[in-house]
């Protein structure tokens, strides 16, 4: 029998996947896809919970996080095309320019 | 009975497409992937009884967001396909062992949580109109500033994609 757990865990495992692709990823734009999967992780817990509890304040969170989701990957994509217009590439190995 | 069918055929394709994203070398392939992966995550929301969302998961993610994408890497004219995933300096086992860890204690974390195992049948999900009404009632004055945020958006992706 699935239940509340079973989403959670799934949840948890898309947010562990967007981490590796945070972490192990060197491409720009797939680091970027990897945020978009953490954001849609954690929107699935929200889901899970707003039907747990009986509330529908969860589907509205949802809805931000969706919208913010939006602005981020306008702004970002914005970012990485000044970058590369800038270094030529979009490996975060080359782009060192604050020398961190 | 079908909940858990539907619920199991989703969650792998989703986990499976999520893979998929991190794994593949060419970012149009990985692209596809998390399309796929949206549109198992939307399937999963109509699940859990959320129809406004899983409309909102296609139409701005599936649709919307991930058209940016492409749209970015068809601008950046990515030809070398060269992520250096292979070429790897640093050591990567320190960092397999922190997410094996990461997902080790989230699970324990929410199976020590008091959510029932099972589903109960009553549990009823949300129409568009108690979503609607609720989001123009208490959530009114965060849905004006989210406005405010898409406008910011707008000028600041014009400005920063612009060329000097």
């Amino acid at each position: 029998m699935v239940g509340y757990s079973h989403y959670l865990i799934l949840s948890a495992v898309l947010f562990t996947i967007g981490v590796f692709g945070v972490l192990l990823r060197r491409n720009l734009i797939i680091i970027f896809m990897s945020i978009e999967l953490m954001l849609n992780s954690v929107n699935l817990s929200l889901v899970a919970i707003s039907k747990f509890t009986q509330s529908a304040d969860g589907q509205i969170f949802v809805f931000f996080v969706i919208t913010v989701a939006a602005v981020e990957a306008a702004v970002g994509l914005a970012i990485i095309i000044s970058l590369f217009r800038h270094k030529q590439t979009t490996a975060i190995d080359e782009i060192n320019l604050m020398k961190g | 009975m079908w909940h858990n069918i539907i619920f199991w055929i989703l969650s792998i394709l989703c986990v499976g497409c999520a893979l998929g994203v991190v794994w593949q070398r060419n970012p149009v392939v990985s692209a596809v992937f998390l399309v796929g992966s949206f549109v198992a995550l939307a399937g999963l929301y109509l699940n859990l009884n959320a129809p406004f969302l899983a409309a909102i998961q296609i139409i701005i993610y599936a649709g919307a967001i991930m058209v940016l994408f492409v749209f970015v890497m068809m601008l950046l004219d990515l030809h070398h396909p060269l992520d250096l995933y292979f070429r790897f300096t640093k050591p990567k086992l320190p960092k397999y062992i922190v997410l094996g860890l990461f997902i080790w204690l989230l699970c324990t974390l929410i199976l020590a949580t008091a959510f029932p195992l099972a589903i109960p049948d009553k549990a009823q999900g949300f129409t568009v109109a108690q979503v609607a009404i609720l989001l123009f009632s208490k959530y009114a004055f965060p849905f004006e500033l989210t406005s405010l945020l898409l406008l910011i958006a707008l000028v600041g992706g014009v400005v920063l994609a612009k060329k000097k």
